[in-house]
């Protein structure tokens, strides 16, 4: 008989992933499966080796082991031939391969919005700067998605032609979003979105992300140490302590009944919304 | 009615003559020999040597009078001179270790093997100009030779050689492969330290002299202690065929620097002393001593330290230490550049007769808007008026 | 004929050597349209910026049998042109001439002559910076990668800047091309006036960059866009006056000012086609 498909297609699997600066710094024994359309938070203090896992998976980094395995495959995809799925080892694949396919396929979204913008230049060509790599030539159509894009994350769109440094710190991670999700990436990474941010303004993006993730039906890998942000924007859940995964399941289940001490002490030391 | 500039090439030739009776001065002074700069001018000679990477005292000091002692013009008629000269043969390393030592110091120990030897050196004198050299007074009818002068001294060890006995400092291998050569092929970023250090060889004193000082005032700081400074002549030796052992073919002076830094060492490597390394033609110990400081923070990425300072970025630093380059296309901006200053004239005209239409555009809807609205309110200042806000606005979004 | 040669010299100053490595990196370069190829520069006895590329790339072309044409910023008589030819009249004792129709090689700073150049002419550049990434970034190491995987995108980052700020493109000179639909060239500071003349081209074109030591080339009937947008299309600079001498309406003109009111006058910055002109009408 014929089962009908309960889990969407995997997007990117991690298989025994291992990179290590010294003994328990760094990341080991990862084994992950993200599936289309999933968000994943991947939790942890500072130290347990999320942020050395997220530049692994994200293809900045190579591993001492194991792999990174992006399925390509969808039509424009640069990975391979059309509604083709097509498994790409990340670190056997060219150097050429794997920038195009952060260009073209994934998006990174920093910490510090200063890292993903170009400051020298508008917020227009920020926004535009990545459809333009894709080849779009038309000046008005650019402009026009840069500012509709502008709108979509909250910003004036009359501020199209203003500098970065002309933008508060939430208004540039703002933009930033707006640059990583205009070209629509199949796979978006995003390291402490909301770190370094007042509370209130911390609020107001994540319920923007929360929006664009769920019209867009983005596949998003999160890294986050503020469970708040986890429980509002991740379906699934790793919990990392000293490089390796505690405990992993749906969000809820983790953070309302979680199981490692670990993950315990966690969860008791925040107050929960 | 313009009549078009012609007669560059009288304009030229006068230009030449004009320098040429410059270069020579007053003709009532004697012209003064090439020989005399070479011998008393000598450390002129060895800058232009050093960076004109030819080992020719005497070229050197003839570049130095033609051109009328300007360092970085005689630094570039020499290397002109020496890209045509042809490749006889390649020399078998230089062995400084054998060096027939003049000067040879360090700053780690207090007593060495071979000892501490000063040598001729301007460290420890008094700066007081010397009216006696002012009046011509010659300096052998009053005071005594030097000692040492005439034999020099005996080989002895490298102080870091010491050190490497115990294992507290890197030991640096030779892996036998052939160099790359920067007089023959271009620079290919990132280059190795082989490739480095030559660059810096050639490199431009003052400029090396900058960045070796930045860090030690904190840019890419290195902790840096001078192991060894040393200088004297070297024998040059080729390979012949023929002969069974390799043929010396001269003697150049040189001058090296081996600077001892820290490192803290690394999960691997226990902590051990590193090495920044200095080497010139010639007396050049200001520029080996800036030279080692910027080889070991060029270093920083081979050792695993952040890179945060000019002096550690080897494309910046090493794209523009050459004097010649840097000095060919500075002067550069000399030449005429009328067609892109008029593209550029056009452009700012057309830009700026836009600007003026739309400013006019915006001052006349704004009289528009005035005209329709109401009178401002009596005894309200600038600052109150609605309308020049608002006309403030419009062209802040024009803009 | 190598009697007008200085002692000393090998013809045309370089040796065989050198001009034979030079020949063999043309040969890549004009395999690979747009790309810069790395070559062992040497020193030339002129100093780095004032057309040490361009002057051995055309040592290492000429014969004895060339006629040389040398001009700058459009001019055969400025200084730095009439520098130059005078050196290969030293070295090379080759014929010169101030007319490009006559020309076999012609070496030239800042402009691409006026009179259409055909298959049997050479035209050689002089570059100070061939690398159109350069500014945004200055790296070499990462511009070669961003050549490589063609990483085009932020020369039009620039571009938007200029329309958003200015409403136009406001790159004058040195307007990056794309060549062959590959890679991203800087023409030389030309005017951009002159960027449609590389298009398709008869004539061979050779760009020699000295102190950065890369050569590029377009080889014939090779395809050169200017980088735009479509509803921004690149233009040309166009003047509302014609040159005052011969009276062009097709040519570059340079501005002179004639008296220290601030008078001017417009006159072809190509000495030879505005001559030719005045000549004819004459």
């Amino acid at each position: 008989m014929k089962r009908p498909q309960l889990e969407r297609p995997a997007l990117l699997e991690a298989r025994a992933i291992q990179r290590l600066y010294g003994p328990g710094k760094g990341c080991e024994e990862i084994d992950f499966t993200l599936h289309q359309g999933e968000v994943l938070g991947i939790v942890g203090e500072s130290g347990s080796g999320k942020s050395t896992l997220l530049r692994v998976l994200s293809g900045l980094e190579a591993p001492d082991r194991g792999q990174v395995v992006y399925h390509a495959g969808e039509a424009g995809s640069v990975g391979g031939s059309p509604g083709k799925d097509e498994a790409l080892d990340l670190y056997a694949i060219s150097e050429a391969r794997r920038r195009a396919l952060l260009r073209m396929e994934w998006g990174l979204v920093h910490q510090n919005p200063r890292d993903g913008l170009r400051l020298g230049v508008s917020a227009g060509a920020n926004v535009g700067e990545r459809l333009m790599a894709l080849g779009q030539r038309h000046y008005g159509e650019l402009r026009a998605a840069g500012q509709d894009w502008m709108g979509r994350v909250e910003l004036d769109p009359a501020r199209i032609d203003d500098a970065p440094q002309t933008f508060s710190g939430g208004m540039q991670q703002r933009l930033q979003i707006a640059r990583t999700l205009v070209t629509q990436p199949r796979l978006v990474f995003m390291d402490e979105p909301t770190g370094g941010l007042d509370v209130s303004v911390q609020a107001r993006l994540l319920d923007m992300l929360r929006t664009l993730t769920r019209e867009l039906g983005l596949s998003v890998i999160l890294v986050t140490h503020d469970l708040a942000v986890a429980r509002l924007l991740a379906h699934r859940l790793m919990v990392m302590r000293r490089g390796r995964v505690v405990e992993a399941g749906l969000t809820d289940q983790i953070l309302d009944d979680p199981q490692h001490p670990y993950t315990q002490l966690l969860v008791s030391s925040v107050l929960t919304p | 009615m313009y009549v078009a500039v012609k007669g560059g090439e009288k304009a030229i030739a006068n230009a030449h003559r004009w320098m040429a009776d410059r270069r020579r001065g007053a003709r009532d002074q004697r012209e003064l020999e090439v020989s005399q700069v070479q011998q008393q001018l000598g450390l002129a000679v060895d800058r232009v040597m050093a960076e004109a990477s030819l080992y020719d005292p005497e070229l050197a000091a003839l570049a130095l009078k033609q051109a009328s002692g300007d360092t970085v013009e005689a630094v570039f008629l020499l290397r002109a001179y020496r890209t045509t000269l042809p490749r006889l043969a390649e020399t078998l390393p230089v062995d400084t270790g054998a060096m027939r030592i003049e000067r040879r110091i360090s700053a780690t120990f207090k007593d060495v093997p071979g000892g501490q030897v000063l040598g001729p050196t301007y460290d420890y004198t008094h700066r007081l100009l010397d009216f006696m050299l002012l009046a011509g007074v010659e300096v052998e009818t009053d005071t005594p030779a030097p000692q040492g002068a005439e034999e020099g001294l005996e080989a002895c060890p490298q102080i870091l050689d010491c050190l490497n006995h115990e294992g507290l400092i890197e030991r640096e291998e030779d892996d036998g492969s052939e160099p790359y050569d920067i007089t023959r092929d271009p620079p290919d970023f990132p280059v190795d330290r082989a490739t480095r250090l030559q660059m810096l060889a050639r490199g431009d004193e003052g400029y090396l002299l900058a960045l070796g000082y930045s860090t030690q005032r904190g840019y890419g700081r290195n902790h840096p202690f001078a192991g060894e400074i040393r200088q004297g002549a070297v024998e040059v030796e080729i390979e012949v065929e023929g002969f069974d052992g390799p043929v010396c073919v001269g003697e150049i002076a040189m001058s090296e620097c081996q600077m001892i830094n820290q490192f803290a060492g690394s999960g691997d490597t226990a902590p051990q002393f590193t090495r920044g390394y200095g080497l010139a033609f010639g007396r050049n110990e200001r520029k080996t001593m800036a030279m080692a400081l910027v080889d070991r923070a060029l270093r920083a990425e081979e050792l695993g330290e952040p890179i945060q300072s000019p002096a550690q970025q080897a494309e910046f630093v090493l794209a523009h230490a050459d004097s010649v380059e840097a000095s060919g296309f500075v002067s550069h901006l000399k030449l005429p550049h009328y067609v892109d200053f008029q593209s550029e004239l056009e452009l700012i005209r057309r830009l700026r007769r836009e600007h003026a239409e739309r400013t006019a555009a915006t001052a006349e809807a704004v009289s528009d808007t005035q005209a329709a609205s109401a009178r401002p309110a009596p005894g309200d200042g600038d600052k109150a008026d609605p309308e020049k806000t608002q006309a403030k606005n419009v062209q802040e979004n024009v803009r | 004929m190598n009697t007008a040669i200085d002692s000393g010299y090998n013809f045309a100053y370089l040796d065989e050597q050198t001009k034979r490595m030079i020949r063999r990196a043309l040969l890549k370069a004009v395999a690979i349209p747009g790309y810069q190829v790395p070559f062992g520069g040497r020193e030339m006895p002129m100093p780095y910026g004032w057309g040490t590329g361009g002057m051995q790339l055309t040592a290492s072309v000429l014969g004895a049998d060339d006629t040389l044409k040398v001009i700058d910023q459009g001019a055969d008589d400025t200084t730095n042109a009439v520098s130059i030819r005078a050196f290969f009249e030293r070295v090379a004792g080759v014929e010169t001439t101030t007319a490009t129709a006559q020309a076999s090689v012609i070496q030239t700073r800042h402009r691409i002559p006026e009179k259409t150049l055909r298959a049997d002419q050479i035209l050689i550049f002089q570059v100070p910076i061939p690398e159109p990434l350069r500014f945004i970034e200055p790296s070499e190491e990462e511009t070669r990668v961003m050549h490589a995987l063609e990483e085009y995108g932020v020369m039009h980052v620039k571009l938007y800047e200029d329309i958003a700020h200015h409403g136009h493109i406001a790159t004058t000179y040195a307007y990056p091309v794309k060549v062959d639909g590959r890679y991203v060239m800087d023409p030389s500071p030309i005017p951009k006036f002159d960027n449609p003349k590389l298009h398709m081209s008869e004539a061979l074109m050779l760009f020699g960059a000295g102190r950065e030591k890369r050569l590029y080339a377009i080889p014939p009937h090779t395809r050169v866009e200017s980088l735009d947008f479509e509803d921004h299309p690149f233009e040309i600079q166009a003047w509302d006056e014609p040159c005052a001498i011969c009276g062009a309406t097709d040519s570059y003109l340079d501005e002179v000012i004639i008296d220290d009111q601030g008078a001017r006058m417009f006159v072809c910055s190509d000495t030879d086609y505005c001559n030719s002109r005045s000549e004819e009408k004459a």
